[in-house]
């Protein structure tokens, strides 16, 4: 089955959602939602670092969006800019660096449509080994560092006083969040990215009532999205990135409408009568 | 009866400065276990830089700050915007930093009143509800120490009053130590051991009565400071302990309550300055004002500590 490029897209961008949609909720929550993107225009510092050293493209991709993170966390212990201005200079800057960087090298052709967008129909077994380790080592990681993290997303100064050490918690999760930019560049590309990881976590917002239910919720909208969006493309040979993001925007765009209420109705009422009969009289 | 085992916290000479300028400088502050001790000041005194330092969350930029290894906290910040992206419902708000079990989580709530609440979203809840809600949660944790910044901040009058007696029965009840930060001079007083009044600096500090009738902190907080000894004298220079016993400001604690057996001290508006501030057993009358008194200018707190106002006290009514 893994020698039809189709499944083999498919099962990649199952790994590709499955992780985004816990983590884009923590960016949804810490109003970091340029984030992803930030990371990913300085994927194209990495890519062209990676051709000029001749190393690996993702491991390239993920140590400078590790170095941006970094960089942004230093920013912000100054505080003297907020962090969506802190996130432009960053994500501008690196993606200005990397172009000229390009432009320097003469000798090399980047595929940039494949840059931007993707090619998820051109992974290969080892793109997939590589998405589906890193994915589950992301999702390892986050789930032993949840409780503080949710801690210090909700207020950094509580989370401090009472012993859950904010900074170590952000600094591994933007390393997770470099690791899942470089692994999914590859499939949705730099430019949609950062729809991978908003889009199904606002979905799943919609029907959540708690943290954990919305990471959750998110990482199967984010598949579902995939799993739509791809059978689309091929359906009606639309470019696949873009088509995923489509599919993902459709079922947001489902939760907001009455038929997302009238799933809210039916669960809170099914929720309620559970706890009714589970009380003791 | 504190000071035995070493201070869960202790700041020295502790002071943070930003952009050039001392937020709040050359601090010594201890809390020890089972001791209630309130910062009190004005805006920009630097009380709430103070309760930082003491945390661990801003270091000092002089002086030092020091925690119990393994100290256990509650905190309730002054502050905590919960952003509505965030699908947080009560009952797991008070599992935020830790686990404590579901009956200690509830009954924590109950005890603050918002028993009902559990599964609310803690984005609709009002403000005196979520202010409740921190405080549940700082309790459910057990903490050795509990830091509150204006806890009951947009809490109702009455409701003030309940929640001050709820902190200070948490305090008998697990012995924990507190470091309360408020403006609510009258009520603040009745509750506390030992005040600390900051001014960018320690103004004054000690008991209740020493520092209520210092000068500096008369000239930080002038007229008001009247209605606040005022009930402060007339309600509670004594508690009532939950077995009988009375609990006298000076931190003694004897079977009955009488007027003359040394441990009320005077109002100072007699003339009569009390300037000894460690001189618990000198007696003298107590010729309480009561036209001044609780009764008349604060009515709230009379009722609900329940402490009698007549200065013939034979035992204790609500023993």
């Amino acid at each position: 089955m893994l020698d039809d490029f189709f499944f083999r897209a498919i099962l990649a961008g199952l790994g590709v959602a499955l992780v985004a949609g816990p983590l884009g909720c923590f960016l949804v929550w810490r109003r970091l939602a340029y984030f992803g993107d930030t990371q990913a225009h300085a994927a194209l510092l990495g890519v062209a670092l990676a051709l000029l050293l001749e190393i690996n493209v993702t491991l390239a991709v993920f140590v400078v969006s590790a170095l941006i993170s970094l960089a942004l966390l230093a920013l912000q212990k100054r505080a003297t800019l907020s962090s969506d201005a802190l996130l432009g200079l960053l994500s501008h800057a690196s993606l200005a660096i990397g172009l000229v960087a390009l432009a320097f090298m003469t000798w090399v052709r980047v595929d940039l449509m494949g840059l931007l967008f993707g090619d998820i129909l051109a992974v290969s077994k080892t793109d997939i080994a590589v998405i589906w380790t890193g994915g589950l080592l992301v999702l390892a990681v986050l789930a032993v560092i949840w409780r503080p993290l949710f801690a210090a997303t909700v207020n950094t100064e509580l989370a401090e006083a009472e012993g859950m050490h904010p900074d170590r918690v952000n600094l591994v999760f933007m390393i997770l969040m470099a690791t899942v930019i470089a692994i999914s560049m590859k499939i949705v590309g730099v430019l949609l990215i950062t729809a991978m990881l908003i889009i199904p976590a606002a979905t799943a917002r919609r029907f959540a009532t708690g943290p954990e239910q919305m990471a959750v919720l998110a990482s199967f909208a984010g598949m579902a999205a995939v799993v739509l969006g791809l059978e689309a493309s091929l359906a009606w040979d639309t470019p696949s990135g873009p088509t995923i993001v489509v599919a993902a925007l459709v079922l947001f765009v489902l939760a907001m409408s009455p038929v997302g209420s009238a799933i809210v109705r039916i669960a809170s009422f099914i929720g309620a009568r559970g706890k009714r009969k589970g009380a003791p009289s | 009866m504190p000071k035995i085992e070493p201070p869960l916290i202790s700041l020295e000479k502790a002071g943070i400065e930003r952009g050039g300028r001392w937020l709040v400088r050359g601090v010594d502050l201890t809390v020890a276990r089972g001791e209630i001790v309130t910062l009190i000041g004005p805006n920009g005194s630097g009380k709430s830089s103070t309760a930082k330092m003491a945390l661990g969350v801003i270091k000092p930029d002089e002086g030092t700050a020091e925690r119990m290894p393994g100290l256990r906290v509650g905190y309730v910040p002054q502050k905590l915007s919960v952003d509505w992206t965030l699908p947080l419902t009560v009952a797991r708000f008070m599992r935020l930093t830790g686990k404590p079990d579901a009956a200690e989580a509830e009954k924590a709530l109950a005890a603050t009143g918002i028993a009902h609440l559990t599964g609310a979203e803690i984005r609709n809840l009002s403000g005196g509800e979520f202010q409740r809600a921190m405080l549940a949660r700082a309790i459910a944790r057990k903490p050795d120490l509990l830091v509150l910044d204006e806890p009951v901040q947009g809490v109702d009058y009455s409701g003030e009053i309940a929640l001050y007696d709820l902190i200070r029965k948490i305090r008998d009840d697990n012995g924990c130590g507190i470091l309360l930060i408020s403006h609510d001079l009258h009520v603040v007083m009745a509750a506390t051991d030992r005040v600390i009044c900051l001014n960018g600096h320690v103004c004054c500090q000690g008991s209740p009565v020493t520092v209520a009738s210092s000068d500096a902190y008369r000239r930080l907080f002038g007229g008001y400071t009247d209605a606040a000894l005022a009930v402060y004298q007339h309600n509670h220079d004594h508690t009532h302990l939950a077995d009988g016993r009375v609990q006298h400001a000076d931190g003694s604690v004897t079977a009955h309550c009488h007027p003359d057996d040394g441990h009320h001290k005077c109002h100072p508006d007699d003339g009569h300055h009390d300037d000894h501030p460690d001189d618990s057993h000198h007696a003298h009358n107590h010729d309480h004002q009561k036209g001044q008194g609780g009764g008349s200018v604060h009515p709230a707190p009379v009722a609900a500590a329940a402490a009698p106002t007549a200065p013939n006290l034979k035992g204790s009514r609500d023993a």
